[in-house]
Order: structure tokens, then C-alpha cells, then sequence
């Protein structure tokens, strides 16, 4: 300290202290640097995998392409389910200065309602402000115009054109084919549960009922998608790679426009269901049910008002009779019971029994009647199914009893479902003492069998079921699997969707198989026989049953009055008919709800649907 | 010492201008860069480059003004060009223009002068000139009154409020106290009064935004879209840059326009991502040889003042150039900071050049003195 205070500067001294700090200070700088480069080498070197995948991330956005869903076919190659452009106008809300403003000029433009533009405003709520929301869809041509004139002054309002399903035929098939919707949240968690999501990130729509719910996954492709570089606010830069997405496949189904029109025609007068399956391989022919609704209200989300309607209906139109309809099959089972009663050698082609008019179990005086107050008088099994008689079956029924028919039916397939191509299916009831105790809690009694013996009480059946459990009579005890698609193809190949039958019955004499035919056949070509009538004059031989179920129970000793009672109480016609009557091609089973007798109304109309396919020549080459 | 890197400009024809050649070389190399650089973060914008190459003409003219200046004119004029900057902050507390939420500007109808920047050089200067007219090492009386000349326009500065440069000009205002030879001892007690300082820094002087960023700073991550968007994306253009770069304006970070502030500020990241490692080691070089050089200018000056002057102005442009590399790597919190030389940007410039200049005049006017 003392030092310091010397007047006279030390310039050699400051000079060195000075140096001093001055080589501090270099190595200090030196040491920091040090301390970027290794900061560097950490980012650039050691994270740069790291760095590098978040870079291409920022730059990278896969865009994903949505499939083209593959198109339906009819037998013959007529389009049944279409995807047409469809323009919708979109916006984009981060583009859009005044949101108020925009939608009061695009208001003076084109029409849209109050609830499409709250719909729209909730969207741009709940959504990302970059996203573009739909305002209106299906835009007409003129609006197309319309906006497309003014595009220029709407920045961030844009018509956009997608590929919509459309089904030319509206209400013809809808039951068959079913429709697509907007996929929701649920389905959404199933896809994701299926591990399908993946494949549906440019999708909107997936099937919701019918075909295109069964076939989804082929109809609907794989996405494709393309690699776009982007830069910082998302705007397109160019595109760095495509995957195309690869369109879905096309079915081909074994339904005819042509047979598929005549149902819808003849059923009009009527609630009901017409199904014509071919009994050989189960390829389903017709397949309508009425009434029918347009399927294409569906496909851009129908709206409430419509939905009510076809909700509320009395005729209940959203219900697939086809195979959700569940009949008492009523008399069109005795061809399959008489089968059960030759191979089981109940009865045998001899066997004849009186038939007062009714039928009593013994120690009851209670009347189970025929539906001939007088009786037929001495029965066999020809004149038992050719006429009908109840009383043979009843008697037949009880000495078969609960468990064979139970057991033997089921084998047929009644009471489960047919295992058709679509989802919305009924297995109806093919009741047994199992069910009876699960169901009513109560034993069966040897009064449920006698009406049972004539398709009444519990067992109940879908048109389609009974089509199909008629299968094995004509196949030799061999059931088919119904389907109404008969090939996928892709454009370039195709293959047939094959489900070669399955033999059900061990046949015990191939002759019975035989006999039941004919029985059937006698029905139609015989005088008296109750679908004698309604096929004068058919240019082909056809076989088939009648069948008229009883909705009201009747009085013991009354009469049925079809007048008399309401209409929704009166009886269901019932028809099953199939021809060739020696090989046959078509099955067709006619179901009318209230309609009265078998023989009188519905197999009039099986018989106008198989005059068609014979005229047309369906199936010919078949 | 008297090799070619050290030079001997006395034989340079550049000498007879007051130019060190090898200064000279490279702030040209630097800027030569820099422009390169500048280029392609500007998104190839003529304009820009127009624009930065006419203030570059500016701060090198004003480099070799200052240059031509003799260090004891300097001397004479430091504390009254002190007291003229304090005026203008002054002046800029009672009539400044606001600008981005801080007042730090002063209209002088033809232009928009900002008094800090004169501040930035009058510090080191009157502070060089307070110690050097003692005998080094200096007194505690001495260095007290050293550092009252930082503490004024530094709170002046501060309150605009302007922490960035305020803090840098205090800095300034240290190093000359530290190149004085200030004990370590000293230095000690000092650091620890400063630590004793950051809370109370940080409770009752720092705005809400500035206390943000050192948040932010803390964990960039916390806020991926706000406030630590710039940094994320800056240092993903670091990191995906690579050893060898993605090349020049071929950078995806900077192009697409995913990095903030990138022809500015976040220059450095921009450099990173388009040359690399290898360009930062080339960029670092350049800085490393210009600071080493005006080291060594200082250290031959042959009076005190000069020493310190060119010291403290030395040790200032490393400051901003580690700043800058610092908050763009994520090592210190995002202040605006400038990359010297590279940046794009006017007034920061013409000061640090004019700096330059003084470096120069120390290095190349020489008064004849008889060592003792």
C-alpha cells in the first residue's frame, strides 16, 4: 500500500498489470467460446438426429386422400350406388376479417338457413381457425356459378367438390344396400379399436346400415397420401411425395333391377316383404321390403323433420321386413314338418287320418280347429300340404313332439340367423322346452305343440329365414348361406364371393326329399291345391306353400271375420314358391302383413315376380 | 511480436489513414460473411441488402473518422461528451418518443437519435478518463467514483426501460475498472453484492415481460407457441443445421420461415442452420482473431487512457457477440442483442464501428513518450 502512493506513475508497472488483465480477459473470452462451441456440438452434433427430425416435422405435413368407395353393381352391371361430386361452400374463419359482414353478403347471394349457419358457427367455436368449415353442402350448379362469379371478393371462402354417395335407384334398394353417413364418435372409437383409424384420416363417411355397413372395409380402400412441404402459416410450398390411395372395391351383387322394380311394384299395395334367393348357392335375387324410404336423405345427414317422419310412421319404414320382419310362418312349414315326419317314420306316404274339422288332445275337450269348419274327411300328406289341412299336422306335431321338431328345424336354420350380408337381422324364435323355461318360466305343454305343428304361437320366422330353411328340402338336407354379393372386383380382377352350402340333415331316405317336392308342386299344379289359382296359366312348373297366420285369437266356435276386425289385426299372407318344380333356380317367400289368405293374395304376387324372371331371363345362365 | 499477425501498420500505406490493416481484414471478413448470411435470412431481399450495405458504408466511414481522431483529443472530450449523453437521457425521460413500450427515442425532426447509443461509448471513455488520471492500480476512491460515472446512465437507461443496454453499458463501464487492475478481492466483494442484487433486480425492477423471457429462458419448452416459440425453432435450426449445414439458402428453419426474428436478432441461428458447425467455427474465428487483435492494440497503447478505452471496448463487442450466441443457442435468456456486424440493423452498428475507430486511432496515433 505504501508503494501506491508515489507520485510518479510506474508506467513499466501499469503496463505489466494492464498486460495481465488484458491475457485474463483473452482467456476469458477463449473459456466462453469454448463454452459455445461445446453448446454447439451439443446441438448440432450430438442432438442432431433430434434437431433434425423436429426440423423436418416443423416443414413436413402429411396430407392424407381419402379413397374412392367402390361402386355396387346389380346382376347385370347397372350402377347402384354411385360417388358423384358434390360442391360444397366452405370457409376458412382465420382468412375472414369480418365474419358478420361475409355471411350477410354470401346471405344476399345463395340461399342458406338460419340452422345451417348456426350448425356452421358452432363449428368455427369448436374448430381450429384455420380449418375450413362447411356452410352449405350440395350447392346446385347455379349457386357453383354464383360464387365462383364472386370468389373475388370472398377471401377465404371456397367451393369445395368431394365425391358423394349417391344411389340412383332412391328408395329401390335401400334395405338392401343400406347407406353411408358422417362418421361419429362411436364408430370413430371402434375404428380406432379395430386399429383402422389410421386408414380413415381423410375419410367422412362410413357405412350405416346394410351392404355398405357389411362390406366397409372393402368398400371403403386404403388412403393414400401426399408429403407436402409447408412453411410457417401452413401454406402449400410444393409436394414432396404421393401415394395415391387406393380405391375400394366394387361389389357385384346377385340382385336384379329388373326383378328388384317388380317387387317394389307388386308390393305397393301392401306392408311387406319380398325376398327370391337362388336355392342352389343362396345368391339373393330380390330383396325389397315395404314401404321403403329414399336412402340418399341419409347421406349428407338427414334432416330432423324427415328423420321424424320416417321414425314415427305407423308402417314403421325403417324396419328391413326382409330379415328384421318376424311372422309367424303359418302353414309354409308343413313341407318341412312332413319332411321331419317321413324321416322319422311318423308318418309314411300311407298314413291317413280323419279330420273332423278340429282337433283334440286326449283328456280335453278343448278344439284345436282346422281352417275348414267341416273337415277334410280321410287325409294323407299329399292332401295335407296340397290343402292345407291342419288338422293332419296337428295330429302329426303331437306325435313328433317338442324336442325332435325343435332340434330338426333348427338344423334347417329356423330360429337363427341366416348368416345374409348385411347386419340388421332378426333370428325370429324357433321355440323348445329350453326356451320356454328361459323365456315364460313355465314347462311346455303338449297345447303349445298342436299349434306349433302349424307354424303358430311362438315359432315365428323372417322372410328371408324361411326362404332359406326351405333350402334344404330342395338341396337334399344342404343349407345355403344367403348373400347378395356374388363378386368384389377392383377394376382389374375379380373374385367370387363363393359359400358353398352346408349339409345340415343326415338323410335317411333320399326319397323323402322327393316326395316333400312333390307335395309342394302338387300345390300349385293340382286342381283344389291352394296356389292352384294364382299360377294358371305360368309358362314354367312351380312348387310352392301357402301360408295365412292368425294375428287375433278367434273364440272357441267363432268366426274369422276379416271385415269385422281391425285392420292391423287381420291375417298374414304367407307364401313360399319355388320353380323349376324339379330343379329349381328361384326361391321366393311373399310376406303380407294384414293381408288375408296365402293362396288368394300373396302367391298371386310370387307368381307375377317369377313370370318375370322367366320373361327377363335372370338367372339363365345360371 | 512483430510477425505479420501482430502488424506493424506503421508501413502499411493504410497507416498513413489511421486504418489497421489487420482490424481491417477482419471486420471485412465479418462483414463479408455476415452479408452472405444476411442474404439468404432476408429471404434474398435486395432491398434489404441494399439497405444494410448503405449503413454499412455509414459505420465504416464513421470508423475511419473516428480513427483519424487522436486519442488525447478523445480524452479531452470524454467527460464532457459524458455529461452531454446523461442531458439526452434526460431529455429522452421528459420528451422521448415511445416505441415498442419503451421510451428510449429522441426526435430530432430529421431523424430518430437514441442517446443510449452515444452512452455506449461516453461510459468506458469517462470512466478511462476518471481512473487513468490517477495511478494504476486505483484507489477504492477511485473505482467508487468510477463506477458512480456507470450507476447514473445505467439506471437512466434502465428506467426507459431498456435492461439490455443498460446492463451492457454498465459493463462497459466494469471492464475499464476491471482492465485498471481493480484487486481481486475487490472483484470478489463486488460479484457478491451483485448476486445480493438479482432478487432485488427481479422483484422490484424488472417488468413483467423481461421477468417472461427469463422464464422462458428457464424452460423454453413450457410454452412451445408462445413465448418460447423464438427459441424452440431457433434451436431446432441449430440443431438440424448439422456439422456441415444444410447449405447456403437452402436452410428449411429459415426459408419457411418457422424461425422468428431471423434476419435480426436470430441471425446467428440462421448461420447455424445453413453453414453448419463449420460455419460457426469459421464465424467464432473471425470474432476470436478481431478481439485478439484489438487485445493487442490495447496493450502496446502508450497511455492508460487509451489502454482502457480500447480494453473496455474490446471486451464489450466479445459481450455482445456472446450474448447474442447465447440467448440464440439457449444458453442465456432472450435479450434483444444484436450479432455484431451481422445482424440487420442501423444505429447499434454506427456505434460499434465508430468503436472501431477509436480502436484504430489507439493503434495507430503514437505519441512519443520516454519509458521511465
Amino acid at each position: 500500500m505504501f508503494k501506491k502512493r508515489v507520485a510518479i506513475q510506474d508506467f513499466a508497472a501499469e503496463s505489466r498489470l494492464f498486460n495481465q488483465r488484458a491475457v485474463f480477459a483473452i482467456l476469458f473470452v477463449v473459456l466462453m467460446f469454448s463454452i459455445i462451441v461445446f453448446n454447439q456440438y451439443q446441438l448440432q452434433v450430438v442432438s442432431y438426429q433430434d434437431y433434425q427430425t423436429r426440423s423436418e416435422g416443423n416443414r413436413i405435413k402429411v396430407v392424407p386422400l381419402a379413397p374412392n368407395r367402390g361402386l355396387i353393381y346389380d346382376r347385370s352391371g347397372i350402377l347402384l350406388a354411385e360417388n358423384r361430386p358434390v360442391f360444397s361452400l366452405e370457409l376458412v374463419p382465420e382468412q375472414i376479417k369480418d365474419m358478420t359482414a361475409t355471411l350477410a353478403e354470401l346471405a344476399a347471394l345463395i340461399e342458406f338457413s338460419a340452422e345451417q349457419q348456426d350448425a356452421f358457427l358452432k363449428q368455427v367455436r369448436a374448430q381450429r381457425r384455420f380449418n375450413s368449415i362447411t356452410l352449405k353442402e350440395q350447392l346446385n350448379d347455379q349457386e357453383v356459378a354464383i360464387l365462383a362469379a364472386n370468389q373475388h371478393r370472398f377471401p377465404g371462402v371456397t367451393v369445395e367438390a368431394r365425391l358423394s354417395r349417391h344411389y340412383p335407384f332412391g328408395d329401390l334398394f335401400t334395405h338392401a344396400l343400406g347407406y353411408i353417413g358422417k362418421i361419429n364418435t362411436r364408430e370413430l372409437q371402434q375404428l380406432e379399436l379395430d386399429g383402422e383409424a389410421a386408414n380413415y384420416a381423410a375419410s367422412r363417411d362410413i357405412g350405416k346400415i346394410g351392404l355398405e355397413r357389411f362390406y366397409q372395409r372393402e368398400l371403403h380402400g386404403t388412403m393414400g397420401y401426399q408429403e407436402v412441404e409447408v412453411n410457417n402459416r401452413g401454406r402449400l410450398i410444393r409436394v414432396l411425395r404421393s401415394v395415391p390411395a387406393v380405391s375400394g372395391q366394387n361389389i357385384h351383387l346377385g340382385l336384379d333391377v329388373g326383378l328388384q322394380l317388380t317387387a317394389q311394384q307388386i308390393l305397393k299395395q301392401h306392408r311387406g316383404a319380398i325376398v327370391a334367393i337362388d336355392p342352389r348357392d343362396g345368391a339373393v335375387l330380390a330383396f325389397y321390403s315395404n314401404p321403403s324410404y329414399d336412402a340418399n336423405l341419409f347421406v349428407h345427414g338427414i334432416s330432423s323433420a324427415n328423420y321424424n317422419e320416417l321414425l314415427n310412421s305407423r308402417d314403421r319404414p325403417l324396419i328391413n321386413r326382409v330379415t328384421q320382419g318376424v311372422y309367424p310362418p303359418a302353414s309354409t312349414i308343413k313341407p318341412h314338418l312332413a319332411l321331419l315326419g317321413l324321416e322319422t317314420r311318423t308318418i309314411t306316404t300311407s298314413t291317413k287320418i280323419w279330420d273332423p274339422g278340429y282337433y283334440t288332445l286326449p283328456n280335453s275337450d278343448h278344439r284345436f280347429r282346422d281352417h275348414i269348419r267341416w273337415g277334410h274327411g280321410w287325409v294323407d300328406i299329399y292332401t295335407a300340404i296340397t290343402k292345407s289341412c291342419d288338422t293332419f299336422f296337428y295330429d302329426m306335431g303331437i306325435k313328433l313332439g317338442i324336442d325332435r321338431i325343435s332340434e330338426y328345424m333348427s338344423k334347417m336354420g329356423f330360429g337363427e340367423k341366416t348368416g345374409i350380408d348385411i347386419l340388421e337381422e332378426s333370428s325370429a324364435n324357433m321355440p323348445s322346452r329350453g326356451w320356454k323355461r328361459a323365456r315364460h318360466n313355465q314347462p311346455w305343454y303338449p297345447g303349445d305343440t298342436v299349434p306349433l305343428s302349424i307354424g303358430q304361437s311362438y315359432w315365428t320366422t323372417t322372410p328371408l329365414q324361411l326362404a332359406v330353411a326351405t333350402t334344404p328340402l330342395l338341396n337334399r338336407g344342404k343349407l345355403v348361406t344367403p348373400h347378395m354379393v356374388t363378386a368384389f372386383s377392383n377394376g382389374e380382377t375379380t373374385a367370387a364371393n363363393n359359400l358353398p352350402p352346408r349339409q345340415v340333415l343326415e338323410v335317411e331316405n333320399e326319397q323323402n326329399y322327393a316326395v316333400v317336392m312333390d307335395t309342394m308342386h302338387q300345390t300349385v299344379s293340382i286342381l283344389g291345391g291352394t296356389a292352384h289359382r294364382a299360377f294358371i296359366g305360368a309358362q314354367y312348373s312351380s312348387a310352392g306353400k301357402t301360408g295365412t297366420a292368425q294375428l287375433a285369437a278367434i273364440a272357441q266356435d267363432a268366426k274369422y271375420d276379416a271385415d269385422a276386425i281391425d285392420e292391423r289385426l287381420r291375417d298374414n299372407a304367407m307364401y313360399l314358391g319355388y320353380a323349376p318344380h324339379d330343379k329349381p333356380t328361384i326361391l321366393v317367400v311373399v310376406a303380407l302383413e294384414n293381408a288375408g289368405g296365402g293362396g288368394s293374395t300373396a302367391a298371386p304376387l310370387a307368381r307375377q315376380l317369377m313370370d318375370y324372371y322367366f320373361t327377363a331371363g335372370v338367372n339363365r345362365d345360371e | 511480436m512483430n510477425d505479420d499477425f501482430t502488424g506493424n501498420a506503421r508501413h502499411s500505406r493504410l497507416a498513413q489513414f489511421h486504418i489497421d490493416t489487420p482490424l481491417l481484414l477482419g471486420l471485412l471478413a465479418l462483414i463479408g460473411f455476415g452479408l452472405m448470411v444476411l442474404y439468404s435470412a432476408s429471404g434474398q431481399s435486395i432491398v434489404m441488402m441494399e439497405r444494410q450495405m448503405i449503413r454499412l458504408g455509414i459505420a465504416l466511414a464513421v470508423m475511419v473518422a473516428f480513427a483519424q481522431i487522436k486519442p488525447q483529443t478523445l480524452k479531452r472530450w470524454s467527460f464532457p461528451l459524458f455529461l452531454v449523453g446523461v442531458a439526452l437521457l434526460v431529455a429522452v425521460m421528459l420528451v422521448g418518443s415511445v416505441g415498442k413500450g419503451a421510451q428510449r427515442w429522441l426526435d430530432l425532426g430529421f431523424m430518430m437519435f437514441q442517446p443510449s447509443e452515444v452512452m455506449k461509448l461516453a461510459v468506458p471513455m469517462a470512466v478511462a478518463w476518471f481512473i487513468s488520471s490517477h495511478s494504476l492500480p486505483p484507489r477504492i476512491w477511485h473505482l467508487l467514483g468510477g463506477a458512480l460515472l456507470c450507476v447514473v446512465p445505467t439506471l437512466l437507461i434502465a428506467q426507459q426501460p431498456d435492461l439490455g443496454t443498460s446492463i451492457l453499458i454498465a459493463t462497459a463501464g466494469v471492464f475499464v475498472l476491471f482492465l485498471s487492475g481493480m484487486s481481486w478481492r475487490l472483484i470478489a466483494v463486488v460479484a457478491g453484492l451483485i448476486s445480493a442484487f438479482l432478487p432485488i433486480l427481479w422483484l422490484f425492477l424488472m417488468r413483467e415481460y423481461q421477468r417472461q423471457r427469463v422464464l422462458t429462458f428457464l424452460n423454453p419448452e413450457s410454452d412451445p407457441l408462445g413465448s418460447g416459440y423464438h427459441i424452440i425453432q431457433s434451436k431446432i435450426a441449430i440443431g438440424s443445421g448439422g456439422f456441415d449445414g444444410k447449405g447456403w439458402l437452402h436452410g428449411t428453419q429459415s426459408q419457411l420461415e418457422f424461425l422468428p426474428e431471423r434476419h435480426t436478432d436470430f441471425i446467428f441461428a440462421v448461420l447455424s442452420e445453413e453453414f453448419g458447425m463449420l460455419g460457426v467455427l469459421i464465424l467464432l474465428a473471425i470474432y476470436l482473431f478481431i478481439i485478439v487483435r484489438c487485445m493487442i492494440i490495447s496493450s502496446r497503447a502508450q497511455d492508460n487512457y487509451s489502454k482502457l478505452v480500447a480494453g473496455s471496448f474490446t471486451l464489450t463487442f466479445f459481450v455482445y457477440v456472446f450474448v447474442n450466441i447465447g440467448m440464440v443457442s439457449g444458453l442465456l435468456p432472450v435479450v434483444g442483442v444484436p450479432l455484431p456486424l451481422v445482424s440487420f440493423g442501423g444505429t447499434s452498428m454506427v456505434t460499434l464501428m465508430a468503436a472501431f475507430g477509436v480502436i484504430m486511432s489507439v493503434g495507430t496515433h503514437k505519441r512519443m513518450l520516454a519509458a521511465p
